[in-house]
């Protein structure tokens, strides 16, 4: 399969996500500059983390007048799978690709740790393979993550299954003592209605090797990559 | 002379140099001459008061391939790669804005390493503060690490490890030295040299602003009449703008369209002008009218002597300077000509045409003043290392007092720091930090880089040549426990007023135990900082030299961490217990004291000792190495225990002869005997792997095993302390949060 993965000036998780798709995972993989319009013979997008122009002045806030953003909307709009990760979420939702918003963590800390996330939903490109329940070690990376929609949004998410990620304790339980920043309902990832579309804050491209001290991350490449086959 | 002495005084020249100055220039300077003078022969860019004995340093070796003198060193890792390191200190700026002190100081280490062409993979930070009951020291240490976790995770450069101490005297001094280490194939390593006349000389990056010129440097009387504002002499930092010249330089760099390029650091424009016309032996000259700015009316003393951040000066091929221009733009940068180099070694400064400064480069870069200004010891030396008379009540052995010293800041996790550092990005973090050294693969290859910051305050102040040793041999002790061979080290020296002899008697001291030891642990000094004057009101800090070792470890595989990997192995220790409580953490605890003499070392035990860690990477034997460093032995224990799922441990150890009969627990338990490590080992191979070390002229002895819930630890069969690992742990875990968080005791 054909990943690309976009680069934003900031970004800083472009070449993990490479890394994992192109030499974990034997697959073709293109960085694409936001200034390039074409997403070329894509399969899948990575929109990966970083602090896209620097984060200054609200995250994602300015990476989605990239020139590259009219293709990963059509590429979305075209139902085909597209993820973005951390300052990829970010930038998903102010694109409008994704609802919500991030505040800052509530403890207006950076936190970089191994957190609990359980797969709520397996029907999207990206959890084909996981087990709806299955608990994941894998890292966050972020000073906010702390995910926020109206109640209305979140009702909404909730009803029609769009809450893919949620932070939850070792044993599973979605626990305010598992929630790492914050958010709502312990939202760690959510998908858009067509549900190729998912944005998550934790890296699964940070653990795809045991080396790292995770490979729980694996399932949601080994899922996309499936979900191509 | 043209100048009052009012205004050599407040340029920090004294009249010899003064002198000198005319001397070399052949005839008065004009004021921005003097101000070029000034702040390339201040302290912090001559190292006119350091260098007579950092040139006793030892700096060369087979893996040595760029040792002091560029803008970082570099050795060799196999593979066509160099690893690139350098420690820097930014101490002064981070008392005074810790938050932008920090982050700035964490720019200016990157810049440094990819300014030699090299991909900046890895930051570890030394960090010094008061005692967090004050809430100024409070403000500083959230200030510090916000800055360098703001700076360092926008980079996208992991944070993997450092180390943090405390006391008194780094009230109003902290130190903050930032480490960073990058890789580069040996034949891509780019210097910070001008070559080539007539080819031109660009600048890139942050618009040059009022920020950072030094106060000392600022104000003069004729200077005042011109300068509409004065700004604070802190920089801000931009880290946004900084990694897109990462990314932007190291793709300029792919091309050889570069023939050198200098970042602008201290002493900004003058100092990277002058250092790559003099290195390069030749002339630069560059008109000031062409640098970007970012307000209106700047003099030229005030462009030539700004330190805004974020600014690199690059010397390009002529004929290339459309294909440097092209990628700049890609990143939305814009490379601006400012000058050439000529070929009469002269640094020529013009303002719109108009020569305004002219001297000669190497006047400034390299025949600055030496001074070997006068030393000794500090009068009340024999009184330092007097260990103090106490009753056994006062040198408690108990549970409570492990629990005591495993919440003390000095020994509790630094969880509560590290967890704001982004220290996984890039995916090659193999040790997660506080797990050990800091340990990164090397993709594409099958090796590791091990790394550690280490220094110790304490014993310097009571032995700075003994301290200094010591720190070399616990920083390449840690790089050997994960596995790795030490092969380089740097320093970051943190001192006083070198003015007064007895801290000058500290630095020649210091510089002398470090090259003692790297000589004899094969760790050649490949470049490093020198951090003077750090004191208040004539009380300096702790002699804080801190090093910096790199080790290689063949195989990433074979990677240790500090803690035991199961139940059921057996617990050895390397190296002999001499029950040394001076200058201990335990000492400092309880008696509230920094005395006796520090622990004695045995450069070749030590050295046998790191060897034989190195050579059993790849045998499998020992599945965990911790050595015993703050807290001594069971402090170390307990940390095998911590992380590990709640192993726990139950050793047996001899008596130490310790200092008298009432210290004898506590000496054998909390002292800090040096070269000793706590290792895991297989049970089916721990006596083929007790012979080998005694083989290797190592001492080691199976002292028990791990497995239960309980530490217990037990002197010649007698239990002394017992404690439940959760106990422990949970003590060691949030000790420090706990402090930091604890109500502040306002003073005076």
């Amino acid at each position: 399969m054909n990943f690309a993965v976009v680069v934003f000036p900031g970004s800083n998780c472009d070449h993990d996500a490479y890394h994992a798709v192109k030499h974990v995972f034997g697959q073709s993989a293109e960085f694409v500059w936001h200034k390039e319009t074409s997403l070329g013979d894509a399969d899948v997008v990575i929109l990966p983390g970083g602090f896209s122009h620097g984060d200054y002045l609200r995250t994602g806030a300015i990476a989605r007048f990239s020139p590259i953003m009219a293709s990963v909307r059509a590429f979305a709009e075209a139902g085909k799978p597209v993820i973005g990760i951390c300052n990829g979420f970010q930038i998903l939702m102010e694109c409008g690709l994704l609802p919500g918003a991030m505040l800052r963590n509530r403890d207006v800390q950076f936190h970089c740790e191994h957190v609990g996330v359980r797969i709520e939903q397996a029907d999207t490109p990206f959890t084909g393979k996981a087990s709806v329940g299955q608990m994941l070690r894998i890292p966050i990376a972020h000073g906010e993550g702390n995910y926020f929609a109206p109640p209305e949004v979140i009702a909404e998410l909730e009803a029609h299954r769009r809450v893919i990620f949620r932070y939850a304790s070792a044993d599973g339980e979605v626990t305010d003592a598992a929630n790492p920043n914050g958010s709502v309902h312990n939202i760690a990832g959510i998908c858009n209605e067509g549900r190729n579309v998912v944005g998550l804050m934790p890296h699964p491209e940070r653990a795809v090797e045991l080396v790292t001290g995770s490979a729980d991350g694996r399932v949601v490449f080994e899922s996309v990559i499936q979900h191509g086959v | 002379m043209v100048f009052d002495s009012a205004t050599l005084q407040r340029h920090g020249v004294t009249p010899d140099e003064y002198a000198r100055i005319v001397e070399l220039v052949g005839r008065e300077p004009n004021l921005l001459e003097l101000g070029l003078f000034s702040v390339m022969w201040s302290e912090h860019c001559s190292y006119k008061s350091s260098r007579v004995h950092l040139k006793t340093l030892p700096t060369e070796g087979a893996r040595v391939v760029q040792g002091p003198g560029e803008n970082a060193g570099a050795v060799d890792i196999g593979d066509g790669l160099a690893a690139v390191f350098k420690i820097e200190s930014h101490n002064h700026p981070s008392f005074i804005e810790p938050y932008q002190g920090a982050a700035t100081g964490v720019g200016g280490i990157i810049r440094d390493i990819f300014t030699m062409g090299a991909r900046p993979i890895a930051l570890l930070d030394s960090l010094r503060f008061g005692p967090v009951e004050d809430p100024a020291n409070r403000r500083v240490v959230r200030g510090v690490v916000a800055g360098i976790g703001g700076y360092g995770n926008s980079m996208g450069i992991p944070t993997i490890g450092g180390e943090v101490m405390f006391d008194e005297t780094y009230s109003g001094n902290p130190l903050v030295n930032v480490f960073c280490l990058g890789i580069a194939r040996h034949d891509a390593l780019v210097k910070g040299q001008a070559s080539g006349v007539g080819n031109p000389v660009y600048y890139v990056g942050a618009k040059t602003g009022r920020d950072g010129i030094h106060g000392a440097t600022m104000a003069s009387a004729e200077f005042d009449e011109t300068s509409a504002d004065k700004r604070p002499a802190v920089q801000v930092g931009d880290p946004f703008m900084e990694k897109l010249l990462l990314e932007a330089c190291l793709e300029v760099m792919q091309t050889d369209a570069c023939v050198g390029v200098q970042d602008m650091g201290a002493a900004g424009l003058t100092c990277a002008t002058s250092e790559t016309g003099s290195r390069g032996e030749v002339g630069v000259e560059i008109d000031v009218m062409h640098v970007p700015q970012r307000e209106a009316g700047m003099t030229p003393y005030e462009i030539m002597l700004s330190e805004s951040q974020e600014r690199m000066l690059l010397i390009v091929h002529k004929g290339r300077e459309a294909e440097v221009e092209r990628i700049f733009e890609k990143w939305d940068l814009h490379a601006v000509r400012i000058g050439e180099v000529t070929a009469d070694k002269m640094l020529r400064i013009r303002d719109h045409g108009t020569l305004v400064a002219e001297v000669p480069n190497r006047a400034l870069t390299d025949e600055g003043p030496v001074y070997r200004r006068p030393f000794a010891p500090p009068a009340d030396m024999a009184a330092r290392q007097r260990m103090p008379s106490v009753d056994a009540t006062q040198l408690p052995v108990t549970l409570d007092a492990l629990l005591r010293l495993l919440a003390s800041p000095g020994i509790a996790s630094k969880r509560w720091i590290y967890r704001q550092f982004d220290h996984m990005v890039r995916t090659n973090t193999i040790v997660l930090t506080g797990l050990g050294a800091g340990v990164v693969r090397v993709k594409g290859t099958n090796r590791a880089l091990a790394m550690s910051l280490d220094g110790n305050g304490r014993f310097c102040q009571l032995d700075p040549r003994q301290g200094a040793r010591l720190a070399v041999a616990e920083s390449a002790r840690n790089v050997a426990c994960a596995g790795a061979e030490p092969i380089g080290a740097t320093n970051c020296l943190n001192f006083g007023n070198p003015e007064r002899p007895e801290i000058m008697w500290q630095f020649a001291e210091a510089v002398a135990g470090i090259g003692e030891a790297c000589v004899a642990l094969g760790t050649p000094i490949t470049g490093g900082n020198v951090s003077l004057y750090n004191e208040t009101a004539g009380a300096p800090i702790l002699p804080t030299p801190v090093i910096g070792v790199v080790g290689v470890l063949e195989d990433a595989s074979h990677v240790r961490s500090r803690v035991f990997q199961d139940a059921g192995l057996d617990i050895v220790l390397l190296g002999e217990n001499h029950g040394e409580l001076g200058g201990s953490a335990y000492l400092t605890t309880f008696l509230g004291t920094i005395s006796g003499v520090p622990p004695a070392l045995n450069l070749a035990a030590e050295g046998a000792l790191q060897r034989f860690l190195v050579a059993e990477a790849g045998l499998g034997a020992i599945t965990s190495a911790h050595d015993c460093s703050d807290g001594g032995f069971v402090v170390a224990l307990a940390e095998c225990c911590f992380d590990s799922g709640g192993i726990g441990a139950d050793v047996d150890v001899p008596a130490a002869s310790g200092d008298g009969e009432v210290g004898m627990a506590a000496a054998t338990l909390f002292g800090e005997s040096a070269t000793r490590v706590i290792l895991g080992v297989k049970p089916e191979a721990s006596t083929a792997l007790l012979e080998r070390a005694r083989s290797a002229g190592v001492a080691a002895q199976r002292v028990g095993a791990t497995g239960g819930t309980q530490i217990r630890v037990a002197i010649d069969g007698v239990v002394a302390i017992e404690c439940p690992v959760s106990e422990a742990e949970d003590r060691w875990t949030n000790g420090f949060s706990q402090w930091l968080e604890s109500p502040p005791q306002r003073r005076g």
